[in-house]
């Protein structure tokens, strides 16, 4: 059976790349800190007990996208930086594979980190059946979103990676960039913003923000736009990964 | 003709690395490629691999042309990138698995592959180590071997043999004497022993052109020895 070229080199360059997180150290770091971290929030900043409530929308999901704004452009900062400071891009180019199927591989194969760092918070979606009636749809909802919000994070993370062989300053870069995606919606900085251009466009640009998309999966709601603006971010960063590897033939 | 190569020029900002290098190589012909640090062997050698588009010329392999379809053109050739990069982590055997199904290889079609070019770069019992831990010959050896995977006619190899110790060296020589029996091969070399060893053909860049592209025996005898062509034909970063 021969399998198509671009899907056959997308799983081997995605199992390549997801062993390579499972046999160093890195990635069980990250996801040891990001859960550690989770919990520090919802226990003692969320006051997951205090609500009384069986929920984990405010004392947990809405801590989500500041925790992946840190924690995923550390995962996603070494897919392409790696591969550019080590020659091993190199290798890589020269294989017959379409850039795409490389860049998918990759992108998937951290993805499938994040993924594995939520599940392992599913202890406390047990917690909280276990201490009352909770709306276990708005929670697998949630999850669903925060997956989702997820891949963004990830997807601006490979597009950082691929402009520079030092994976810190992939990692400065994303961080930032994650950011200012993430805080659009801030009230904060929407204030700030109507200062300077008026209440319209601060009002049109918190629409492109992370939170703006991400308020209604936490508590449960699915809004098609925002699976949308989830995927189109996706896509956008990776088409701009694509293009930055390729953009390296041109020397 | 295995790989036809005009006119290829390539500039890094205003530096001009490849300045029209133009030639041809059939099967049977094991091509020494030599020059200078800097003359731009290693450019030359990526733009052929599909690794760097020219900005000017084309290399065409069985006549499709590399920066047009890129994938076609490198499905054909095998290519051993300077200093062998590999992916320190894994062993040989995931390594090789996994060039082989990125190349589009089935399951058992690449474990095929995989055992073929293991024993033809001679790889041994040390393909269930992680790279990290082997020799440099041995890397090289990997390195080797996946540029064999899906046995090309043409073998695209940059300094195969730089850093070996001269048993290590031997070795690679031997295996590329048997390869070039039935197939084309380009490699580039410091040295002029290795090019009188095993090259059928010896191609002299210089500041991004080809000065000289004879038999090693027509050369030696135009100049007395090797060593003199090279010095008389090449003036490198040194002299320039």
């Amino acid at each position: 059976m021969k399998k198509r070229p671009g899907l056959a080199s997308m799983t081997a360059v995605y199992r390549r790349e997801l062993l390579s997180y499972l046999t160093t150290p890195t990635a069980y770091v990250f996801v040891a800190v990001f859960l550690f971290a989770i919990g520090l929030f919802t226990f003692q900043v969320g006051g997951f007990f205090e609500q009384r409530r069986a929920e984990l929308s405010s004392a947990f999901f809405s801590f989500h996208p500041w925790l992946f704004m840190v924690f995923l452009p550390a995962v996603a900062m070494r897919l392409w930086a790696e591969e550019t400071r080590s020659g091993a891009i190199e290798l890589l180019l020269t294989l017959p594979a379409p850039t795409w199927s490389l860049v998918l591989g990759k992108f998937l194969a951290a993805w499938t980190i994040a993924a594995a760092a939520l599940l392992l918070t599913t202890p406390l979606w047990m917690t909280v059946n276990f201490l009352g009636a909770a709306d276990n749809a708005a929670i697998f909802t949630a999850y669903l979103g925060s997956l989702l919000m997820a891949g963004a994070y990830i997807a601006i993370g490979s597009a950082m990676s691929a402009l520079t062989p030092a994976q810190i300053v992939a990692f400065v870069l994303a961080v930032l960039a994650s950011f200012l995606l993430t805080a659009l919606g801030l009230p904060l900085v929407l204030d700030f913003f109507t200062s300077f251009v008026g209440g319209g466009v601060a009002e049109a640009l918190a629409r492109f923000s992370i939170l703006h998309h991400f308020d209604a999966a936490q508590r449960g709601v699915v809004e098609f736009r925002s699976v949308f603006y989830f995927l189109s971010l996706i896509g956008l960063c990776l088409s701009f990964t694509a293009l930055a590897v390729d953009a390296r033939r041109g020397g | 003709m295995l790989l036809q190569v005009d006119g290829l020029r390539k500039t890094f900002g205003r530096r001009v690395a490849v300045d029209g290098v133009g030639f041809s190589l059939d099967v049977g012909e094991i091509v020494g490629f030599l020059g200078p640090n800097g003359a731009g062997k290693t450019t030359t050698m990526r733009m052929i691999a599909g690794y760097l588009e020219p900005d000017e010329g084309a290399a065409k392999i069985f006549n499709i042309d590399v920066a047009r379809e890129r994938r076609r053109a490198q499905e054909r050739l095998g290519y051993l990138p300077e200093g062998a990069p590999l992916y320190g982590e894994m062993t040989p055997w995931s390594f090789l698995r996994f060039v082989a199904e990125t190349r589009g290889m089935a399951r058992e079609a690449a474990r095929h592959a995989v055992r073929r070019a293991a024993q033809d770069a001679r790889l041994g019992d040390s393909i269930n180590r992680p790279i990290d831990t082997l020799s440099k010959g041995y890397r090289r050896r990997v390195g080797l071997a996946s540029a064999l995977l899906h046995d090309p006619l043409l073998l695209v190899l940059d300094e195969p043999t730089d850093g070996l110790d001269p048993n290590q060296r031997h070795a690679v020589r031997d295996l590329i004497r048997k390869l070039g029996e039935d197939r084309g091969l380009i490699l580039s070399t410091h040295s002029l022993e290795e090019v009188e060893a095993v090259c059928t053909r010896a191609i002299i860049i210089d500041q991004g052109r080809i000065v000289a592209d004879q038999s090693p025996a027509a050369l030696r005898e135009q100049h007395g020895s090797l060593e003199a062509a090279f010095e008389t034909l090449t003036r490198g970063e040194e002299r320039a």
